[in-house]
């Protein structure tokens, strides 16, 4: 199954909701640091990957080339990629193809989101994620799709606002330890309840924060996707499961409730981590929200989930987010994530992202 | 599709009219805070310097993108340079004919490696030719907002 | 590698990024460019969904049908992406349905908000296979009255208003 594939270095911006720095600016951090932090020079680096969202959101045509030297591919092989939210994720297996298929030894893999250009909010560039002809005329906005996948677990499972906030409270309190934390701050269940109803059962704090940002890593694993999202079970990812189920075999995992040590499944709302826990198969359907309630995912658990901070806690630069969850593996691993580094000893991780229109679901299994 | 060909035969084809409403406010970014404030304020023209390459980027930038190290040597560089390559255009964006033909240019300022693409003016078409030595005009200092426009065009001359 | 790890430290904790505030733009502390695109399509509806259209201005809802796997779906389209062969047979569904799931929306596209919420929902339409919905609005319903698994009927606008679009149907409200 090809060579076997590290991630030796990571580096990262901060989460911010509007950088002054131009995306370059950020992709060119991001990678310096990824660099540094290995002690690799950019001649060592053979390919790089890139991932970030169509010209819209930016503003800028052809982005892929307009990043390129701020990702250190100047005179060397260039791809990019992205599907959705999933690209965080889907960019380190685009660039573990480069370097298991033994073309490459080295790989830099660099996210990149600067949403912020966009006005008079990001939000309105998702417009395009809805179908021209039957489904814009009705102005939807992007919130109305989280809504209605959440309205459907929670009816199917009969829960309550109180058990999904639970996990924003998590997250966002996990995130006061993650340096590229912009805006994480202490909040309870009774904040999430309080905050301003968006497109129920979405309230603002349910929501991550819309950020600019970019992460690199320098790297291994797999993915699907699929069309009419009404089409499809809302309260299940089975996209998800699917792309679990390619990545647990390739590294020999037959019990991932058992032999994942730590979690960073894709959380743009809270509902979300429940509904990736059960895809990944880290627990039966519906049965998340009681792991969550037990405090089984806390930093302090046996299985943390989002040690991170996740999207709620430290933000959401859209190609970025998901390699953030594949940083923060690195660091949980090694030993090394200070404040955030879990209590039980971790030899096994999964990364998870979720994109396009809700149907991408790319998973990543770490070891050391 | 020849560039103003417009698509008339709505009854036969079923198609779906809409737009996107995209509007983008852009920052200038780290370099391009200090390029422009300096060119809006001083009238002066800022590159970045990279130690190891040699190569001086304008409007200078916070990294080379050969050896990918941080530029952290600013130095003002002259205003004025040569035409490495022009055109004449006739026809706007939307392929609509423009009232009269406009020039363009590429233009590397003295001393630096980088090219720059700008209007030009008080020039005939005989008159551009590769290696012609131009010079930026800049709009009155009252009137510039730190943008690339503060450079009114580019017009022949040292 | 070993030697290397020792010289790895922790994460820095002053990550490079300057954010800005609200202001910093308002008073032009920062400078910006604005440009707005004039972005302007002409869409092929295609082939599936021009007769799905062509169907809603004479007030029906038209679905396909597989032989292969059996389903019956809409929006109709003219492959089944399971079975990845062309669909056998165009079918007239009804204009009732049930309600998968909905949402009460106080936001606009551009985060503005509005008072009364616009009540999004995806409707499993009746004679499609389970589970296959279309996603519209609810209208002449409380919203606090809305409930999953509630049988809906479409309320069309009038012929001569009709254009061949989504939006034909007004919206569904409870039978």
């Amino acid at each position: 199954m090809g060579r076997r594939v590290a991630i030796v270095g990571v580096g990262m911006t901060k989460f911010v909701r509007r950088a002054q720095e131009t995306g370059r600016e950020l992709a060119y951090y991001a990678a310096r640091q990824a660099l540094d932090n290995c002690g690799m020079k950019i001649d060592q680096i053979e390919a790089v990957v890139l991932g970030s969202a169509p010209d819209t959101f930016d503003g800028v045509h052809m982005k892929g080339e307009y990043l390129s030297d701020g990702a250190g591919a100047w005179g060397k092989p260039y791809m990019r990629c992205y599907v959705g939210g999933g690209t965080g994720v889907f960019s380190v297996i685009h660039g573990w193809y480069h370097v298991a298929s033994g073309i490459f030894n080295t790989c830099l893999v660099v996210c990149e989101e600067k949403m912020s250009s966009f006005q008079p909010h990001p939000q309105g560039a998702f417009l395009t994620i809805f179908d021209h002809t039957t489904e814009r005329p009705l102005k939807p906005n992007l919130l109305w799709i989280f809504a209605l996948e959440m309205n459907r677990y929670m009816s199917t499972y009969g829960l309550r606002k109180e058990d999904i906030a639970l996990v924003a409270v998590k997250n966002k309190n996990n995130a006061l330890d993650h340096p590229a934390a912009q805006i994480a701050e202490p909040v309870t269940v009774e904040d999430i309840l309080k905050s301003e109803v968006l497109a129920w059962p979405v309230q603002r704090l349910d929501v991550s924060p819309v950020s600019d940002g970019a992460v690199a890593v320098v790297l291994a694993d797999e993915s699907i996707a699929r069309r009419y999202w009404t089409n499809r079970d809302l309260c299940y990812p089975r996209y998800v499961e699917e792309a679990a189920r390619m990545a647990y075999k390739m590294a020999g995992i037959t019990n991932p409730r058992h032999e994942i040590h730590v979690a960073e499944p894709y959380d743009p709302f809270d509902y979300k981590e429940l509904h990736h826990m059960e895809g990944l198969m880290l627990c039966g359907r519906g049965e998340a929200p009681q792991l969550t309630a037990d405090g089984v995912t806390r930093r302090d658990g046996e299985l943390p989930v989002c040690p991170s901070g996740g999207l709620l806690g430290v933000g959401n630069p859209i190609a970025a987010a998901g390699l953030m969850k594949v940083a923060e593996l690195f660091w949980q691993l090694r030993g090394e994530a200070g404040k955030r580094q879990i209590a039980r000893k971790a030899k096994r991780g999964v990364a998870q992202a979720w994109g396009d229109l809700m149907q991408v679901g790319t998973v990543v299994v770490l070891g050391v | 599709m020849a560039l103003n060909e417009r698509m008339e035969r709505v009854g036969e084809i079923k198609i779906w009219y809409g737009n996107l409403p995209v509007e983008s406010l852009y920052t200038a970014g780290i370099a391009g805070e200090k390029f422009f404030r300096t060119l809006k304020d001083q009238g002066k023209f800022l590159g970045a310097r990279c130690v190891q390459c040699g190569i001086v980027y304008v409007p200078g930038r916070i990294f080379c993108e050969r050896c990918f190290n941080k530029l952290d040597e600013w130095v003002q560089v002259a205003s004025s340079g040569t035409l490495e390559s022009w055109t004449e255009l006739h026809v706007d964006i939307n392929g609509e004919k423009l009232d009269a033909p406009v020039l363009v240019g590429l233009i590397k300022l003295d001393g630096t490696s980088t090219v720059m693409v700008h209007r030009l003016n008080n020039v005939t078409r005989e008159e551009l030719k590769f290696g012609l030595q131009v010079k930026a005009v800049l709009l009155p200092k009252s009137k510039r907002t730190g943008a690339i426009t503060d450079i009114a065009y580019f017009e022949p001359g040292v | 590698m070993r030697e290397r790890d020792k010289k790895i430290k922790q994460v820095s904790i002053a990550l490079p990024g300057t954010g800005l505030k609200e202001d910093d733009f308002s008073k032009g502390r920062i400078l910006t460019t604005h440009w707005t695109a004039d972005a302007r399509y002409g869409w092929d509806a295609g082939i599936a969904i021009g007769r799905y259209l062509a169907g809603l201005k004479n007030g029906i809802i038209l679905g396909v049908h597989c032989k292969k796997c059996g389903r019956t779906m809409v929006p109709p389209r003219i492959f089944c992406e399971w079975c990845f062969r062309n669909v056998d047979e165009w079918v007239e569904l009804q204009d009732t349905g049930k309600v998968n799931t909905f949402s009460l929306c106080y936001v606009t596209w551009d985060v503005k908000r509005i008072k009364e919420p616009q009540i999004p929902a995806v409707i499993e339409i009746d004679g499609a296979s389970p589970g296959m919905g279309i996603m519209h609005l609810l209208g002449d319903v409380k919203p606090e009255m809305v409930r999953i698994g509630m049988k809906v009927k479409a309320v069309w606008k009038p012929v001569s208003e009709r254009e061949g679009a989504i939006t034909d149907i007004r919206y569904f409200k409870p039978v």
